[in-house]
C-alpha cells in the first residue's frame, strides 16, 4: 500500500498565494517578539509566525499574566495585560526582512495596529510588506489597554470601524490580508461580515477574552497585580478551545462571514489542531502552549498529525479539512427519536460511585445501589444509604480474633463488591451522558443506541407534523 | 498539663535512632496528593475507618486549602486523629479500601494527609468547641486513660458532662503513650493529644487505682455511669526456667523504658519471642538501641505469624532475622549467674491447621545478652472478676457492640477489654460509642 509509506503532506495554501510548510503558527504574541525568536521557532518546525502586533511603540507594565491552576495543573487558562511591541518600529521591520531572507519558504505575516487614520495605515501596510511580509494581520482584537485609546477590540466591536479599515488597508495591500476577531461580541459574525464586505482575505479567530483570573486572598489585590492593582486582561489557553470551537464554526457556517480562517484558541498539541482543522480552518495559531513548554512543541504537532492522517488515509490536509463543519447543525434539526441510554460494564467498575452521586444530584435519579439489597417501593436515597453505612461497625482485621467473613458470597463475581456497583435504571435513563464523564475509569460506562422503532424526527419536523395534523382536524 | 508532675523529657539519642516512619508530607506534596482522591461517594475508606472518618471530606478540604476545616472534619469522628494517623495500620484500613487500587493506581496516602491536617491543628494552636455549652450536672467516671476512656470522656465532655478519667500511671494514654512505638507515635505527641481532652475539661485522677469493691461502691455513689477502659493484663509470661533473670524484659516493658527516657540502649544480641506487632515493634526498637543482632523466635511459619505482613517487612528491611518453628525452653545464665547467656530451643512441628508438636531433633541455642518475651497480653480476669453483674466472654467483657453497654446498667465498657486487643482506632471507636449511649441514657433519665 503506497498510502503508509509515503508521509501525509502538511503544506497549506491558506489564500491565494500565501502558503505554508504546515498549518502550525505561531500567534502574535511574546513568542513572535522579535527575529531570533522566529527564527528559533522555524529551526523547531513551525510553519508559520505571526509577528508581534508592530505599530507606535508602547511601555509595558510589571507584572503581565496570571494563569488559572486547576486540580493540580499549572495554566489551564491564561491571562495578560501586555500590550503591543514595545520595540522601535525600524528594529521590527528590519528584523523582518532578515528572517524573510533566511527563511523564504516560511510564512511570516506582520499583525498590525495604528491609530485609526487612513495614511497611518497606508503607511504601515507599505512598510511590512517592503520588509518582505507574506501577509498582513490586523489587530482588531487586543482587548486591553489599546482598546482604552482607539485601537484593538475598540475597532473590532464596531462593524463600520472594522470594515472602513479592512478597505483602507486593501487599498494598499499586495498580500492577503486577514483580520483578527475579538470574541468580546454578542455575535462574532456581524463583525466577520464587515471584514468580509471590507474585502479581507481571511479571518484569524478568536482573540483573547476578558478577563479576570482571581483575586489573592490574602491581598485582595486581583491578578495581575501591579502595584496593588490590577486590570481585565485577555484570556487564553486550554480553558478557552471550547469557545473558540464555536465561534470558527459560526464564522464558518455563515456565508456572509465565511473566509479561510486561521483558527486560535487554547490550541496546545495536534488533536486540538486536527478539531480546528476538522471544522473548516485553513491553518491554526498557537501561543499559550509555547509559552508554557516553549517551541519544541511543535515536533509532535506536526508528527502526531501525520500519524492520524495515515491512520485515517488523509494525504493532505484539505482531505479533511472542514469534514465536522456539516456535522454541526441547529438544535431543531437534531433527531429526537434517537435514544442513547448508560450501560455499566461490572468488571471495569471500581466503586467509586460518582456516577451514583452525579446521576442523583446532578440528573435524573436513575443510577441506583441495591443489587445486594433492592430496594421495594422507591429507591434509598444518597442520605439513606451513607447513614446505613455509618451505622456498621468496622472494626481492623486481625486474624487471631476474627472469624471468617462470611460476607464472601456478597461480593459477586467482579473486583468490586457486588454492593458498590451502581445499577442503571434503563427505563429512567435519559440518555444525558452524565455518568459516563464523571467515571474516573475508561470504557467502564458506555452510552448503548437503543431503538425507539420510530423514523428521525427533528423538533422542527414534529411542529411541522404537528401543525399539519391540527389543521387537517 | 495532664502530665501533672510527672513529664516526659524526650532523650536525644532515642529521638535520633526512631525518625517518624512515614515523615510528614511537605504542603505541595499535601496538596498534589489530596487532589488525586477521587471524592468517592459513601467512600469505602470511610467505612472501614472503624471509626468512620469522613475520608473524602477532609481529604477535599486540605485541597481547598482549608486545613482547619480538615482537622475538625476528623476530630468530629476521632478525638485521637493525631496518633491515629500515626499508628493506623492503613494499609488494611482506610488505605487497604481505596477504589484506586482496583484503578491499578497506589491508594491515596490517607494517613500521611490525616497528619498533614493534624499536625496543623496542633501546630496553630488546637482548640475545640464543644457541641453543648451548658454544663450539665451528670457525671461519668472513666477506668484507665487509653484511648478508648479518652475518647469516651471527650464525647461526653463536648455534649455537656462532667467526666473523670482515672488511672493507675502517672500519664495518661495508656499504650498510646508508653506501648507505641516512637518511630510510629513520639510519647510527647501522645500527651500533646490528650491535652486537648483535658483543655475540654476532662478531669484527670492519676495513681488512682480502681481495684477494690470499696472503690467501686464510692465510685457508684459518686458518678452516675461507669466506663470501664482497661485494656489488657500483663504480658503473658514465657513459663520456662531462668525468665527471672536480669536481662529478660516483656515487650511492653521494654517499649515502656526506652519512650519513658529510661533506657537507651538493648542486649549486643537480642531475642525476641514471639511474632505479633509488638513483638516486631521490640525487635525493630532493639536494633535501634544498637542491638548487633535481633533474632525473632516464633513457632509457626511466616504466613501464620500474627502480625501484619507490612511490619514484617518492615522488621526484615531493618535486619531482624527470624527463626522459625522453634520454641524457648530455658533462659540460661552465664558462669557467675549474673546475666542470659542463651536461650535453649526446641525445634516444632506446625501441621497444616493443626497445634505444634515437638520434633526429636535436638535442642538449639542461641547466644545472647537480652531475651524480650512478646507473647500477647493476658486478660485483666482477676480484676474483671470483682465487678459484681458484669458479664464476661471469653477473658472479655461482654458487650452490646453499638453501645458499649455491659450486663450491668450503669457500666459501659470498651478497647481492648472488650476486643481482645485490637488498634487504637478500635478503642476510640468503642470509646465514641460508648460515651453517645451514656450520653443518651443520661438524658433520657435526667430529662
Amino acid at each position: 500500500m503506497p498510502e503508509e509509506n509515503t508521509t501525509p503532506s502538511l503544506a497549506i495554501e491558506f489564500a491565494p498565494g500565501l502558503v505554508s510548510p504546515n498549518p502550525f503558527w505561531l500567534a502574535s504574541a511574546p513568542p513572535t517578539n522579535c527575529g531570533e525568536q522566529v527564527m528559533r521557532a522555524f529551526d523547531a518546525g513551525w510553519g508559520g509566525a505571526v509577528w508581534k502586533t508592530i505599530g507606535e511603540p508602547i511601555t509595558n507594565v510589571s507584572s503581565r499574566y496570571s494563569a488559572v491552576d486547576w486540580n493540580g495543573q499549572r495554566v489551564m487558562g491564561f491571562n495578560n495585560i501586555e500590550l503591543i511591541t514595545d520595540r522601535p518600529l525600524e528594529t521590527n521591520l528590519r528584523e523582518i526582512s532578515e528572517v524573510k531572507k533566511r527563511y523564504p519558504k516560511h510564512t511570516v505575516i506582520v499583525s498590525l495596529m495604528v491609530e485609526s487614520k487612513r495614511e497611518a495605515w497606508h503607511q504601515i501596510v507599505r512598510q511590512s510588506e517592503d520588509a518582505g511580509a507574506d501577509g498582513l494581520e490586523l489587530n482588531f482584537g487586543c482587548p486591553h489597554g489599546m482598546s482604552e485609546r482607539g485601537m484593538g477590540s475598540a475597532v473590532g466591536q464596531v462593524p463600520e470601524y472594522t470594515e472602513m479599515i479592512t478597505s483602507w488597508v486593501k487599498e494598499k495591500a499586495r498580500t492577503p490580508v486577514l483580520v483578527k476577531l475579538t470574541p468580546n461580541i454578542t455575535d462574532i459574525r456581524t463583525i466577520a461580515r464587515a471584514a468580509k464586505r471590507g474585502g479581507a482575505d481571511g479571518l484569524s479567530a478568536i482573540n483573547t477574552l476578558n478577563s479576570i483570573t482571581g483575586i489573592d486572598l490574602d491581598t485582595f489585590v486581583p491578578r495581575p497585580n501591579v502595584g496593588g492593582r490590577s486590570s481585565h486582561g485577555g484570556y487564553c489557553g486550554p480553558a478557552v478551545k471550547p469557545i473558540a470551537l464555536n465561534m470558527v464554526q459560526q464564522v464558518l457556517s455563515d456565508p456572509a462571514s465565511a473566509l479561510p480562517v486561521s483558527g486560535i484558541g487554547g490550541i496546545s498539541d495536534w488533536r486540538d489542531a486536527a478539531e480546528f482543522l476538522l471544522l473548516g480552518c485553513s491553518s491554526v495559531q498557537v501561543c499559550t502552549a509555547v509559552m508554557h513548554y516553549g517551541y519544541r512543541i511543535v515536533e509532535d504537532m506536526i508528527d502526531g498529525l501525520q500519524n492520524w492522517m495515515r491512520e485515517k488515509g488523509f494525504r493532505r490536509v484539505q482531505d479533511f479539512r472542514g469534514r465536522s463543519l456539516p456535522r454541526v447543525v441547529e438544535w431543531k434539526h437534531l433527531n429526537l427519536n434517537y435514544k442513547i441510554i448508560a450501560h455499566i460494564h461490572e468488571e471495569k467498575c471500581i466503586g467509586c460511585d460518582l456516577c451514583y452521586t452525579a446521576c442523583w444530584d446532578g440528573a435524573h435519579q436513575c443510577i441506583h445501589l441495591d443489587r445486594i439489597a433492592p430496594s421495594g417501593n422507591g429507591h434509598a436515597t444518597p442520605a439513606e444509604i451513607e447513614a446505613a453505612s455509618r451505622r456498621r461497625i468496622a472494626v481492623t482485621p486481625i486474624p487471631k480474633l476474627d472469624h471468617p467473613q462470611a460476607s464472601a458470597a456478597e461480593h459477586g463475581p467482579y473486583p468490586t463488591p457486588l454492593e458498590r456497583i451502581p445499577r442503571v435504571d434503563e427505563d429512567e435513563c435519559v440518555g444525558c451522558n452524565l455518568c459516563s464523564l464523571v467515571c474516573p475509569v475508561e470504557n467502564c460506562i458506555t452510552m448503548e443506541e437503543v431503538s425507539l422503532n420510530l423514523p428521525p424526527e427533528s423538533w422542527e419536523e414534529r411542529v411541522a407534523r404537528q401543525s399539519r395534523s391540527t389543521e387537517c382536524r | 498539663m495532664v502530665t501533672g508532675d510527672k513529664a516526659i523529657v524526650e532523650n536525644p539519642v532515642v529521638a535520633a535512632a526512631f525518625p517518624d516512619q512515614h515523615p510528614p508530607f511537605e504542603p505541595q506534596a499535601a496538596l498534589i496528593e489530596s487532589q488525586r482522591c477521587l471524592f468517592c461517594f459513601d467512600a469505602p475508606c470511610t467505612n472501614a475507618c472503624p471509626t468512620h472518618i469522613d475520608v473524602p471530606r477532609f481529604i477535599k478540604k486540605i485541597s481547598t486549602g482549608n486545613l482547619r476545616g480538615s482537622a475538625l472534619a476528623i476530630l468530629d469522628a476521632n478525638i485521637l486523629g493525631a496518633s491515629c494517623s500515626r499508628v493506623c495500620p492503613v494499609d488494611v484500613l482506610c488505605e487497604g479500601a481505596c477504589v484506586m487500587q482496583r484503578h491499578g493506581k497506589e491508594p491515596i496516602e490517607i494517613g500521611r494527609l490525616q497528619r498533614h491536617a493534624m499536625d496543623y491543628f496542633y501546630r496553630t494552636g488546637a482548640s475545640l468547641r464543644r457541641k453543648e455549652t451548658a454544663e450539665r450536672s451528670e457525671k461519668v467516671a472513666c477506668i484507665g486513660a487509653g484511648p478508648a476512656s479518652l475518647a469516651c470522656a471527650a464525647e461526653l465532655r463536648l455534649r455537656g458532662f462532667r467526666v473523670a478519667v482515672f488511672d493507675a500511671r502517672p500519664l495518661p494514654g495508656g499504650l498510646n503513650t508508653y506501648g507505641v512505638a516512637e518511630y510510629k507515635l513520639r510519647a510527647v505527641d501522645s500527651l500533646r493529644e490528650i491535652e486537648l481532652i483535658r483543655s475540654l475539661g476532662a478531669e484527670f485522677r492519676f495513681g488512682t487505682a480502681i481495684d477494690t469493691p470499696s472503690a467501686f461502691e464510692r465510685l457508684e455513689k459518686e458518678f452516675d455511669a461507669i466506663f470501664l477502659g482497661i485494656g489488657l493484663g500483663p504480658m503473658h509470661k514465657l513459663g520456662i526456667p531462668g525468665e527471672d533473670l536480669p536481662g529478660v524484659v516483656n515487650a511492653l516493658q521494654f517499649i515502656e523504658e526506652y519512650k519513658t527516657g529510661g533506657r537507651t540502649s538493648a542486649g549486643r544480641r537480642t531475642v525476641v519471642v514471639g511474632a505479633g506487632n509488638t513483638a516486631i515493634d521490640a525487635a525493630r526498637a532493639a536494633k535501634r538501641l544498637g542491638a548487633e543482632e535481633v533474632r525473632i523466635v516464633y513457632r509457626r511459619d511466616a504466613p501464620q505469624m500474627p502480625a501484619f505482613s507490612f511490619e514484617f517487612e518492615h522488621a526484615r528491611e531493618e535486619g531482624v532475622i527470624f527463626q522459625w518453628r522453634s520454641r524457648p525452653v530455658a533462659i540460661r545464665a552465664n558462669s557467675a549467674g549474673t546475666a542470659i547467656a542463651s536461650v535453649e530451643c526446641a525445634t516444632v512441628e506446625v501441621p497444616v491447621g493443626g497445634t505444634t508438636k515437638p520434633t526429636p531433633s535436638p535442642h538449639f541455642e542461641i547466644a545472647c545478652d537480652m531475651v524480650i518475651p512478646a507473647i500477647g497480653q493476658s486478660p485483666l480476669l482477676e480484676f474483671l472478676e470483682k465487678l459484681r453483674g458484669i458479664t464476661l466472654d471469653r477473658g472479655r467483657v461482654r458487650v452490646d457492640r453499638a453501645t458499649g453497654r455491659t450486663s450491668s446498667p450503669r457500666y459501659f465498657a470498651g478497647g481492648d477489654c472488650v476486643n481482645g486487643g485490637r488498634e487504637v482506632v478500635d478503642a476510640v471507636a468503642d470509646g465514641k460509642r460508648a460515651g453517645e449511649a451514656i450520653a443518651e441514657m443520661l438524658e433520657v433519665t435526667h430529662a
